[in-house]
């Protein structure tokens, strides 16, 4: 685990232990944001956005680097109920699978949809402006 | 058959009305043309602003917004159709009863707009079901709403009610969630790819 800029940056393994050790101790009661970023060719990130709405404070912004071949990191549903549909739509824009999570299936796109459309390297299917 | 303007006008003035059956019908018709009460972005909002008291809507026979496609006439396609909505709002014109009308407000429900080139959202509602009516604008202002209804009001006088019906066509095909996006990207009957420019003049052969 290291600071870098705003950021505490957290092994993928960790991410749990420290999410809970950070809303245990500091009372970081609320997820407020977490989405991913998409580095090619080789890195994913994702951003966890934490703060207390006992204390007043806030944000504690987590990162976790994940390869972007296989991007896996631990839900943190069980710790923040509201982390469940955030991860969805990671999961479904992104690609990042979060092993632990209750019900890990796409939620903006429908079933059937191939492919994570936030990546960089997505092709839309009717790039071409007229087709 | 048309009536001599001058003669009606005198016969008016002397409590005699005279007229066709087409024109008593397309008064009527285009004086109450019921929209289907249906929002998609922010072309809703100016919708709804276009049918409350200062721009008022009802000054042209069309403030029944109707909650039901069964008694509307007209559907107005008002913001964003994403690709996840565009079978909803096919459906809901299938439903509609005949004579019906559409009118493409702002430039999402027409060409896609601002979304174009994204992943999510229809290049134009005119690719799955007849448009009449488009209005530019992101989003138009009620007053362009209420000029896009007064030209289908035009329209809809310059037909005859039985020209209209006979211009039915049944259901349109629904979309359908496909891998990469909706399948058919779009109904042939109703829209088609432009054609390419004409092909570059080939380079004489050496002879």
């Amino acid at each position: 685990m290291q600071v870098e800029g705003g950021y505490l940056v957290v092994g993928a393994t960790d991410i749990v232990a420290v999410c809970r050790y950070l809303k245990d101790r500091f009372t970081l009661d609320y997820l407020a944001n977490l989405t991913a970023i998409d580095y090619p060719p080789d890195r994913i990130e994702v951003v966890y956005h934490l703060y207390s709405m006992a204390k007043k404070h806030g944000p504690v912004a987590l990162k976790v680097k994940l390869p972007r071949a296989t991007p896996t990191v631990a839900s943190v549903t069980l710790i923040w109920r509201g982390a469940e549909f955030q991860e969805r739509e990671v999961y479904d824009l992104y690609g990042v699978t979060f092993d632990g999570h209750p019900d890990l299936r796409r939620i903006l796109m429908w079933d059937g949809f191939q492919g994570h459309p936030m990546r960089k390297d997505y092709v839309v299917e009717d790039q071409n402006v007229l087709s | 058959m048309a009536i001599d303007r001058g003669l009606q006008s005198e016969l008016q003035k002397q409590g005699v009305y005279l007229t066709t059956w087409d024109q008593l019908a397309n008064w009527g018709r285009s004086n109450s043309i019921w929209p289907l009460q249906f929002g998609l972005a922010c072309c809703a909002i100016e919708m709804i602003a276009t049918a409350a008291s200062r721009y008022d809507i009802a000054r042209f026979g069309s403030e029944i917004f109707r909650a039901s496609p069964r008694q509307a006439d007209l559907m107005i396609v008002a913001g964003t159709v994403t690709k996840k909505m565009a079978p909803q709002v096919v459906r809901l014109y299938n439903q509609m009863a005949e004579p019906k009308y559409v009118i493409s407000m702002g430039a999402c429900a027409t060409s896609g707009g601002p979304f174009h080139k994204g992943y999510n959202v229809l290049k134009g509602i005119d690719r799955y079901i007849p448009v009449d009516v488009y209005i530019p604008g992101c989003p138009p202002t009620p007053q362009a709403l209420l000029e896009g209804l007064m030209k289908l009001q035009e329209r809809i006088k310059s037909q005859s009610f039985s020209g209209a019906m006979a211009q039915k066509k049944g259901e349109y095909p629904i979309p359908e969630f496909g891998s990469s996006g909706l399948e058919p990207r779009y109904t042939p009957d109703v829209w088609q790819l432009p054609k390419p420019n004409s092909p570059a003049p080939t380079t004489p052969t050496a002879s």
